[in-house]
């Protein structure tokens, strides 16, 4: 969908290079993450492909079309744009900023109305706000304003740099939920700069990480960024906790679950003690037809012939097959156990996940 | 100097020369809403080319400055021998110092424009004229209505000056009071004057407020041009 073929750029009495002999292929619906520390050239590469910045040298193709053969003004209409410091027409409305690109594209005001208020109901925003100035809106509401009128016109490329940087951690966070639910459905082609290695981790399906000089260091998905950097500079810029991070971004699906000591709730106490001993527990999971209902420890299985007599306590470390190993980890750990429980669809019983098996996938990379 | 003889003012003689007040009023007003209406033609693009092309703004600044420095009786004296005691001498004087104020103040707006603003909009497509007409002009309103807010009321102030060629509007009666010693008249074209400079202030001001209802909540703020010299009336 975008390809840059040794893309350079060099800046007018600057003798360094700020973007050096770049190439990145860019798929369809893919979102792309640039990363890298201040001035390594991310938002240079992310202006030239929409032509705010020339290239030097090299070749850009967005939808297989160069960049440098196409009206700018025509390009730049197809492509939605957001800056870090979002760049709101101060004076217009919420309702008109978001309506900026289909009134230059001409729609009529009946289908920029229904689309502003589209777009308004898909980022979260009251409609009360349609009237009100940017300066009147808080920083999150800004940044939701800024991306959803980025996304107007539906261009199928979206050039996003730092978009949710001038918020908290917490509107942060949430904007980025917010923007990959979104971005689930609509499947653009994105281009995403930030300077934030977990915001990359979280926002990408391919990270490319970039060096001082927009030299290209690694082009991966994020997990394999994190299981085999490409070289020290990599290493260095993820950072510390490298393993906890992959841990963030694998599922517990994808390792498979372990078999665990599991009863059904009819079955008799000499039945659960046999799967005790097999396993090598003190306890067993209790199912009711497949359906998770709790757990009974041997102690509590003293005096009494079946398990129907023994009402099941409550896993307090429960996990879902779509849960990520990070989170696993984490209520193994907090719940001072050393196994999860694993739980599918409608709380049925999938397996039980060990601490020893996480951190043999930790070691794995 | 004025005569203390004389009663304050003479409301019998202000009764009996209503015609006369009213279209001298009428004249001050036609000599400044003219002089700034052409001062706004001319500065208007002279602006626009001095912010689009950095270089050419010194030049455009140092030329009106220098019209601006001109005292306006010497300026009157240079013209009549061209252009004689006609309403084009009184107006030549007054467009000249209207100019730097108003391309002062359009430029330091257009200039104020936030730089995100403009990327933002040229990163969605705008064209160059696109940019300048909907995005960079009205944000520099406010500017631009200050510096004409100036430019008008310092307007209203010069046209008294202009009484010397007999194209002065209310200054006509500051002039006659002065050399007849008749403090009625020198009162009167005085406060109409004044007044009507603070009418048209405030009226420019709600304009201003009516246009821009986004720069009551914000936005990018510039202070206003105003220039050192303020014109007085040369005797007396
Ligand atoms: N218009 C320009 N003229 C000259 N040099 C420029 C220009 N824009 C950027 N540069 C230089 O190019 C290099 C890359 O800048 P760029 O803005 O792409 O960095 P970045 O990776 O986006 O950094 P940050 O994370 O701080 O935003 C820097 O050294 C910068 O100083
Ligand atoms: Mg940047």
């Amino acid at each position: 969908m975008i390809s840059l073929e040794g893309v350079s750029k060099q800046f007018r009495g600057s003798r360094r290079l700020a973007v050096s002999n770049l190439s990145l292929e860019i798929s369809e619906g893919e979102t792309v993450v640039l990363v890298g520390p201040s001035g390594c050239g991310k938002t240079t590469t992310m202006r030239m492909i929409n032509r705010l910045i020339e290239p030097s040298a090299g070749t850009i193709l967005v939808d297989g079309k160069d960049v440098m053969k196409q009206d700018p003004v025509i390009l730049r209409r197809g492509i939605g744009y957001v800056i870090q410091s979002i760049g709101l027409l101060p004076h217009r409305t919420v309702a008109q900023n978001i309506a900026t690109v289909p009134k230059l594209a001409d729609w009529d005001d009946r289908r920029i109305d229904a689309r502003v208020d589209e777009l308004m109901e898909t980022f979260g925003l009251d409609p009360e706000l349609k009237d009100r100035y940017p300066s009147e809106l808080s920083g999150g509401q800004r940044q939701r304003v800024g991306v959803a009128r980025a996304l107007a016109v539906d261009p199928p490329v979206m050039l996003m740099d730092e978009p949710f940087a001038a918020v908290d951690p917490i509107v942060r966070a949430r904007l980025q939920d917010e923007f990959l639910g979104i971005q689930e459905r609509l499947r653009k082609t994105i281009v995403f700069v930030t300077h934030d290695i977990d915001e990359a981790i979280k926002m990408a399906d391919r990270i490319a990480i970039l060096n001082i000089g927009g030299i290209l260091e690694q082009y991966a998905p994020p997990e394999e960024i994190l299981r085999a950097p490409a070289n020290a500079f990599v290493e260095d810029f993820v950072g510390a906790e490298r393993g906890l991070k992959r841990l963030a971004l694998i599922k517990v699906a994808e390792i498979g679950v372990e078999d665990g000591p599991v009863v059904d709730r009819e079955a008799s106490s000499e039945e659960a003690l046999r799967v005790m001993e097999k396993f090598g527990y003190d306890w067993a999971t209790v199912v009711d037809e497949g359906r998770l209902l709790g757990w009974v420890d041997r102690g509590s299985l003293d005096g009494r012939p079946s398990l129907a007599d023994v009402p099941p306590r409550r896993f307090s470390a429960y996990v879902t097959a779509d849960s990520s190993l990070r989170e696993a980890l984490d209520a193994i750990v907090t719940n001072q156990t050393n196994v999860a429980v694993v739980a599918g669809d409608g709380d049925r019983y999938l397996g039980i996940l060990t601490v020893e098996r996480i951190s043999q996938e930790i070691v794995s990379s | 100097m004025i005569a203390l003889a004389d009663e304050l003012i003479r409301w019998d003689w202000v009764f009996s020369h209503g015609q006369e007040i009213w279209s001298r009023f009428v004249q001050h007003v036609e000599l400044t809403v003219i002089a700034v209406g052409v001062g706004l033609l001319i500065s208007f693009p002279l602006a626009i080319v001095a912010h689009r092309h950095r270089f050419l703004y010194t030049p455009i600044a140092w030329f009106t400055g220098l019209l601006y420095t001109i005292p306006s009786i010497a300026l009157f004296v240079i013209l009549l021998p061209i252009t004689g005691l006609s309403y084009t001498t009184a107006e030549i004087g007054l467009v000249s110092y209207t100019l730097l104020i108003l391309i002062r103040n359009t430029v330091v707006g257009l200039s104020g424009v936030p730089e995100d603003v403009k990327e933002a909009a040229r990163g969605m497509g705008y064209t160059q004229r696109e940019l300048l007409w909907r995005v960079e002009l009205p944000l520099a309103l406010p500017a631009i209505m200050a510096g004409i807010r100036i430019a008008v009321v310092s307007t209203i102030g010069l046209v008294t000056v202009a009484a010397l060629i007999g194209r002065g509007g209310l200054g006509q009666f500051i002039l006659e009071g002065l050399q007849t010693f008749f403090n009625t008249e020198i009162l009167l074209g005085a406060v109409l004057s004044v007044a009507l400079a603070l009418a048209a202030d405030a009226a420019l001001l709600g304009a201003q407020r009516v246009l821009t209802p986004w720069s009551r909540t914000g936005g990018p703020r510039t202070r206003p041009f105003i220039p050192w010299k303020k014109p007085g009336f040369p005797i007396g």
